[in-house]
């Protein structure tokens, strides 16, 4: 298996990564021989086989709907690198 | 004082042979003489030690007890502790000061236990030798320059040097149990679900696990107890009641059936490591055990499974580093875009950005199939391995690690040939049982360790069979004479 200089730059985008150009062909062998090593699982013939997503066949634990959580906007913003107001400062979206 | 054991510190605390703010002052001083040559802890939380270790005293005064009440403890930096840096081995969370405390965390607090500090680890728990943390590589006290394995490669180094009596690790597919073996120190994964994930940082959620790290197994057995139980903060957590480990470690282990898997001991095992194998087995044999010849066919396809769910899950949690709420964020960002991408791209590590790539490709539209959910196919099969072999022996044993503790920069240019390195270990988080690596002997003077899986739950005979092998050897004794 391997991986295109542009699947690299696509995964990359997709990640909401930035790669310098100049590490883009390490990656693409990287990944590559990942990937290759990945494939020995298609020798293996898994029809009818039950997928397993968790260890405990189990479905989510539900509990009542009650308010569980207090606010604490103060302490999580004082770790934040930009707010102001009580907001989360970003660079402009809409002009 | 750093060489007792934690119920015999416990016994000095109650004797008043000595205090807690004693003991902490102690291994604050080791600390302080030692690890320079370790880079084992990240942050050292002296001041706070020295207070918790007071208000330990004074609850003892009042005439408290518990087990680990005064007990200096270590945590990996990827538990969330309020008020103090939690990096998790990244430049992403450098600036990170935990707003609360991980339920682990709490639960130590609350049993008293003192925190000396924050242990280094692999970036987000992603590697096998501690290499890939921003903090820069962990040595292995035995022989520094040798890695000390990972992810949980601090925690293993300052338990193995005691510069910390225990210490807490986390293991996604082998972070506990490798560098456990690869230091000589004794650490269990428990079974998926057992120990709360609240507030400890995500990597592969349906694997992630955390556990305890100590010299023996029944000082692994207080911290578990203390460790483990339901917790309605996590959603995978397990509603079951914990039992006192501690009372099951002196049983016999007279007619205990031991599996050997066949797989485990063929190509790619490193002579002199099966060698103290084999010694290790016959020892539990005197002790009264039997051993059985078993299978586990699927297990050359735990590594590439593993390496599609991990991928996975990570690409899918490490989302949430955005730059925006909380964590690294890049210089003067042009747009929104270049925000998250410069952010991630500079918070990150290789590692962590190769295997964000794997798990976003491997996710991707038209991939799905091919990859996750092939993976998710195996991943039964390998648990249905575990499954039929539980029901014809007890425990199954085998070597931790294929070699032993390798050079630094030794498997750092491939990371396929990295992730091999964790052969024995992940099968059993894709399954979800627990399983303890103990010290075993050694080999070309560094720490041979050997694994013991248990079927689920079996947390507290996994801890029996241990102590009982302990009680026999000396391994989890020796000290490197550096560090004596």
């Amino acid at each position: 298996m391997s991986l295109s200089r542009d699947q690299v730059t696509k995964i990359a985008h997709l990640a909401r990564l930035d790669i310098a150009e100049a590490d883009v062909a390490k990656y693409q062998s990287e990944l590559s021989n990942i990937l290759t090593m990945v494939e020995q699982m298609s020798a293996v013939d898994t029809k009818g086989v039950d997928p397993m997503p968790h260890p405990f066949d189990l479905g989510q634990r539900l509990r009542e709907d009650e308010v569980t959580e207090s606010n604490q906007r103060e302490s999580f913003q004082a770790i934040a690198p930009q707010v102001e107001a009580g907001l989360y400062l970003v660079p402009k979206v809409i002009e | 004082m750093h060489t007792l054991s934690i119920a015999e510190m416990a016994e000095g605390l109650r004797a008043k042979k000595f205090s807690s703010v004693e003991l902490t002052d102690a291994f604050l001083a080791r600390i302080a003489k030692f690890d320079k040559q370790l880079n084992a802890y990240v942050t050292v939380t002296a001041d706070q030690a020295r207070a918790e270790a007071k208000k330990a005293d004074q609850r003892r005064t009042k005439g408290e007890d518990g087990p680990l009440l005064g007990i200096p403890i270590a945590q990996k930096d990827i538990f969330c502790t309020r008020g103090v840096k939690t990096s998790c081995g990244s430049k992403m969370l450098d600036n990170f000061i935990a707003p609360y405390d991980a339920t682990t965390v709490a639960k130590f607090n609350q049993a008293g236990a003192v925190m000396l500090g924050k242990t280094n680890m692999d970036e987000f728990a992603m590697g096998s030798s501690n290499e890939t943390s921003f903090y820069g590589p962990v040595r292995n006290p035995w022989n520094t320059k040798t890695v000390p394995g990972g992810s949980s490669g601090g925690s293993a180094a300052v338990v193995a040097a005691r510069l910390a009596p225990a210490a807490t690790g986390t293991d996604t597919g082998g972070s506990i149990r490798q560098p456990a073996a690869l230091v000589g120190i004794t650490g269990l994964k428990p079974t998926y679900g057992r120990v709360s994930r609240y507030g400890m940082i995500a990597f592969a959620s349906s694997l992630d696990q955390g556990g305890p790290m100590a010299p023996s197994a029944e000082d692994a057995a207080i911290l578990l107890r203390a460790m483990a139980g339901f917790d309605p903060l996590d959603s995978t957590s397990m509603d079951k009641a914990v039992p006192d480990y501690a009372a099951q470690l002196s049983a016999s282990i007279k007619g205990l059936k031991i599996g050997l898997p066949k797989e485990y001991f063929g190509e790619g095992l490193d002579g002199a490591v099966a060698k103290v194998i084999g010694e290790a087995i016959e020892q539990l044999k005197k002790l009264g055990a039997t051993v059985h010849e078993i299978s586990l066919p699927n297990t050359g396809l735990a590594v590439p499974t593993y390496y599609v769910i991990a991928p996975a899950e990570c690409s899918s949690n490490l989302s949430r580093f955005d730059g925006v709420r909380f964590g690294y964020r890049c210089k003067d960002p042009k747009d929104l875009h270049d925000l998250y991408k410069r952010s991630r791209g500079e918070g990150f590590g290789a590692e962590v950005k190769r295997r964000i790539m794997i798990g976003t490709y491997a996710l991707s539209a038209g991939y799905y199939d091919a990859y996750y959910l092939k993976a998710q196919q195996l991943r039964r099969l390998i648990k249905n391995d575990f499954d039929e072999a539980f029901k014809k022996v007890d425990v199954i044993a085998g070597p931790t690690s294929p070699s032993v503790a390798f050079n630094l920069g030794e498997k750092t240019a491939d990371p396929v040939t990295m992730y091999l390195s964790d052969i024995y270990t992940i099968a059993v988080n894709l399954a979800g049982v627990p399983a303890l690596s103990m010290p075993a002997g050694f080999a070309n003077k560094l720490p041979v360790g050997l694994q013991l899986i248990g079927n689920f739950f079996d947390e507290g005979r996994l801890l029996n069979v241990a102590h009982q092998y302990q009680l026999a050897t000396d391994w989890h004794r020796r000290i490197p004479a550096e560090f004596a």
